[in-house]
């Protein structure tokens, strides 16, 4: 069948098998492997993508469901004067160990900061808590998110 | 106590210095390409066929009606491999693809490959294998006293290692005993197992995959394509984590299978179910203790008996049981040692390697023994600690003199003497911190804090005589008149920070600013596992070794060049520096098209076996040292608990990239706090229960704690730097810790790991 969505602001039309999710979509036939394949029942929050302006794990998504939406990955955060706020905070805070997860946690810490630009530590932890991760113990995911919010309100940037 | 590195400015991303990981932007960007996420034209997706059995024998297996499936291209059994149908890491024991048995749930018996990966899995699901049930022997103890089918040539005890020390019968003022369990953990790497096979023109395969150590792999793969090693080239791709979950072979056997017999490129990918039946789990323990003390608390003798569950093939049992004894005494002096420790084999899923690799089963055991032994002599847990811990110079249970820093004392008041954590106090927290987290289950009511404490130890590097060593090659040139120096490592980077450590080793001891870190290949020479928390100490010591190759010949070049005394010359700022003529001649001037290009190999001191009757002998290279403490919140009418904080005190020689060295203990507390309270792997009759992240529940941001961190770096002698291995330490008596403050506030006796709820409720 046939999915025609906007990606990361380009349009694409793609055949797709209807069982296929949109994070299968994405990642083998849109050549965007950013967004992760953890555990693809939705509990680990790897492939955590905006569609229509709403964080979503795209592993519970078929890919059908884009159809005529607005999808948003992690590819498609950063602009031409480099990565995003959020991206940068995670670089630099030590938050990426292996890696697996950040894509998704990306766009996740960039989701709550659009909804709270300043979050208490305990809103962290609960706006987090869909996102697994098994190497950093999540210490310096935190110092990402509080320093990319300070980055974010210094920018006046809200996404 | 922070030692300095004399001689050492701390330039930018140099040893030492705080350095953002190079793959960190790309990573977070998701441009960094994992092993699941390569690509080749024309490639296929593999899928495997598992036994649905524990233990069966195999009468057939039919696979036309997958092979006649549109789309299907290939199947594959054992009849088609090549070469050896074993692999294994110590012992090669297990079935490339089933041939006569299954011997558990989840054995690969057959592979296809399809045009997309749904058509493979439904092929996989046409697979018709036709078993014979046997009787599974799941029972590890059952195993161990001879009882049941002998799974293997030889019998089920893969490993029986014995200390002996001291007197036999030795009299103590003081018994406690204790009997304990720990459960099977899982590595729960977040990326799956994966890999790119393509098939070379030579008739060899080209692999991209997800390894800790790409040589053995080669050698494993080798033999099993019957294929010359270098017609088996492998390249690292991204590695999703590891955790010793990636020692063993998984995919890559099957997809160079498959794509030398269809000539295509070969993608397989694991889903998360597939993933715990597709690599070896922490080996489920039970620990018998008994030890004996003076009035004083001083320890007399520990009598321990330790059975492991290797489930179906060996895997590295061997090894971590007899990591297991090793350490079954902690860091604790005791003049009388009887310890056996064994692993065997069951119709449960192998296990093998993870983080802590035995040290982690005993430490709970002679832990809750400490407290236990405290509580009998109304005695502080950290005093009784501190009445018999070992310093440098003292003799483990081995009867090997620590002659390394052995800093426990210290490392146990450090987080004793750490300001406890507030109060809780329910008007002020928020409800998803409180015992039951977002459930609401309670605001404060039947709410108890405990404290806990645990100290561990365990051997870095690899140990017991084995010749381990890493080779490095380091190349410098000029490239658009800019020095530029070249690291090229077999080292897998999982994701620790080793290719980051790579560069400012260089950094350091070139004085350039360029520096890039090949892909880790098996072009170059081997540099053993990124395991047992020895890389940065093995491929580091390489790195270094051939950078001070690199820059004799740079130096010898400039004495012959000006006419120079070699002693006189030296590297800095990207020049030669001459000292008595106060000149500097740049890099770029002196090498011009010149390639200086040195490989070396780095060891570390030699080990011996143990001796087999008593255990005693210089074993190990290395011990290194942690301390925890654990504040607890515990709904006692619920068994709910909250770990409102941990404090890790950990002795790292030379940390070499600090915030690095954090993420490795952060990430270790999280996986011991996951050990303690939630993540088992549980297993009935054989049949694991909860192969998802549904049902296997590992630690999420409103699990975890705030973490305190005090690092001691008190640098060795016989390593890189003074540095010490990382990656394991924090997470061994973090489990103990928790449980201990889980006692603390409750007063019951708890034995198993993890605790289960019902346990602390007292309605179990």
């Amino acid at each position: 069948m046939r999915l025609s969505c906007t990606v990361n602001g380009q349009r694409r039309d793609i055949d797709v098998c209807p069982a296929e999710s949109l994070l299968f979509a994405l990642r083998e036939r849109m050549g965007l492997p950013g967004t992760k394949n953890a555990c693809e029942q939705g509990e680990c929050g790897s492939c955590t993508v905006y569609l229509d302006g709403v964080a979503v794990c795209a592993c519970l998504i078929a890919a059908g469901q884009a159809e005529g939406g607005d999808v948003v990955t992690v590819e498609g955060l950063a602009d031409d004067e480099g990565p995003h706020p959020v991206q940068q905070a995670f670089a630099e805070s030590g938050a990426v160990q292996c890696g697996f997860c950040t894509p998704g946690l990306i766009v996740a810490v960039h989701d709550v900061l659009s909804h709270s630009p300043r979050p208490t530590d305990a809103a962290i932890r609960e706006a987090l808590a869909g996102n697994l991760c098994r190497c950093t113990g999540y210490e310096k995911i935190f110092d990402a998110v509080r320093s990319a919010a300070v980055r974010m309100s210094a920018e006046g940037k809200r996404r | 106590m922070t030692a300095t590195w004399a001689g050492q400015r701390a330039r930018p991303g140099t040893v030492g210095t705080g350095t953002i990981r190079a793959d960190a932007i790309p990573k977070s960007r998701g441009d960094f390409a994992f092993s699941s996420d390569l690509y080749a034209d024309g490639m296929l997706w593999g899928a495997t066929v598992r036994s649905r059995y524990p233990y069966a024998r195999i009468k057939s297996i039919d696979f036309s009606a997958a092979a006649v499936m549109s789309g299907v291209r290939c199947v594959l059994t054992h009849h088609d491999v090549p070469g050896r149908n074993r692999f294994g890491l110590e012992i090669r024991d297990q079935p490339v693809l089933a041939d006569d048995a299954v011997r558990y749930v989840g054995e690969p018996v057959a592979v296809v490959a399809a045009d997309h990966p749904e058509i493979a899995r439904r092929a996989a699901e046409a697979v018709a294998v036709e078993y014979e049930r046997l009787d599974a022997l799941t029972d590890p103890r059952l195993a161990l006293s001879g009882v049941g089918p002998d799974l293997h040539d030889g019998g089920n005890v893969v490993a029986h290692h014995r200390i002996r020390k001291g007197s036999a019968e030795p009299a103590a003022d003081v018994v406690v005993r204790g009997v304990y369990h720990v459960g099977t953990q899982d590595q729960a790497f977040l990326g799956p197992e994966s890999c790119l096979a393509i098939p070379a023109l030579d008739g060899g395969v080209e692999l991209y995959c997800s390894t800790q150590w790409l040589h053995i792999d080669q050698d494993q793969l080798a033999d099993v394509l019957s294929l010359p090693l270098d017609k088996v080239r492998l390249t690292l791709s991204g590695v999703g984590g590891a955790f010793g979950g990636r020692e063993d072979l998984s995919v890559q056997a099957h997809a160079c299978l498959l794509a030398l017999r269809t000539g295509r490129p070969i993608k397989m990918v694991y889903d998360r179910e597939e993933s715990f039946f597709g690599h070896v789990h922490r080996h489920p323990a039970r620990l018998e203790y008994e030890h004996g003390a003076s009035a004083d608390g001083c320890l007399v003798y520990v009598r321990a008996r330790i059975l492991l569950d290797g489930g179906a093939y060996a895997s590295t049992s061997r090894a971590v049981a007899s990591n297991a004894g090793c350490f079954a005494c902690g860091p604790y002096e005791v003049p009388n040692v009887s310890v056996d420790s064994y692993a065997v084999y069951t119709n449960n899923p192998p296990c093998g390697a993870m983080r802590g690799f035995g040290a982690v089963q005993s430490c709970f055991g002679y832990e809750s023994q400490m407290d236990k032994l405290a509580a009998e002599l109304g005695l502080d847990p950290v005093e009784v600690r501190l009445r018999n811990a070992v310093g440098t110079g003292s003799a483990m249970a081995t009867g090997q003199r620590i002659d390394g820093p052995a800093p426990v004392a210290e490392l146990l008041r450090r987080v004793r003497d750490m300001e406890p954590p507030a109060p809780a106090d329910s008007s002020t927290c928020d409800d998803v911190l409180m015992p039951g987290g977002a459930a609401n289950t309670t605001h404060g009511e039947g709410v108890r804090r405990g404290v806990g404490y645990g100290v561990s130890v365990k051997n870095i590097c690899k140990s017991l005589g084995y010749d381990d060593y890493g080779t490095a090659r380091v190349r410098l040139s000029i490239s658009g008149g800019e020095p530029v120096a070249e690291v090229h490592t077999a080292a897998a980077e999982v994701g620790q920070g080793l290719t980051t450590v790579q560069a400012q080793i260089v950094r350091t001891e070139l004085g350039v600013r360029q520096v890039v870190v090949v892909p880790a290949d098996t072009r170059v020479g081997d540099a053993g596992t990124s395991s047992a928390s020895r890389q940065t100490w093995i491929s580091g010591g390489a790195v270094r070794a051939a950078c001070e190759a690199v820059r004799d010949r740079v130096l010898r070049i400039a004495a012959a060049t000006l006419g120079a005394e070699l002693s006189e010359l030296w590297l800095a700022d990207e020049c030669v520096r001459s000292e008595r003529t106060a000149t500097d001649v740049p890099l770029a001037e002196l090498l011009g098209s010149t390639n200086v290009d040195e490989t070396r190999v780095f060891r570390h001191r030699q080990t011996f076996p143990l001796d087999p009757e008593t255990g005693q002998g210089d074993g190990h290279v290395a011990f290194a040292f942690a301390a925890h403490r654990a504040v607890v919140d515990v709904d006692t009418e619920l068994g709910l608990v909250r770990v409102v904080e941990i404090a890790c005190a950990e002795d790292v020689g030379r940390a070499m990239n600090p915030p690095a060295v954090e993420g490795q203990m952060h990430g270790g507390i999280a996986q011991g706090l996951g050990l303690a309270l939630m993540e088992e792997v549980q297993v009935v009759d054989g049949y694991i229960q909860n192969p998802s992240f549904t049902d296997y529940l590992i630690p999420t941001t409103l699990d975890m704690p705030p973490v305190r961190l005090s690092i001691l770096e008190i640098p060795r002698d016989d390593s890189p730097y003074g540095l010490t291995g990382v990656g394991e330490p924090a997470l061994l008596s973090c489990p103990a810790a928790v449980v201990a403050a889980i006692r603390d506030a409750c007063g019951i006796d708890i034995t198993r790991i993890p605790v289960r709820p019902e346990i602390i409720a007292g309605c179990a």
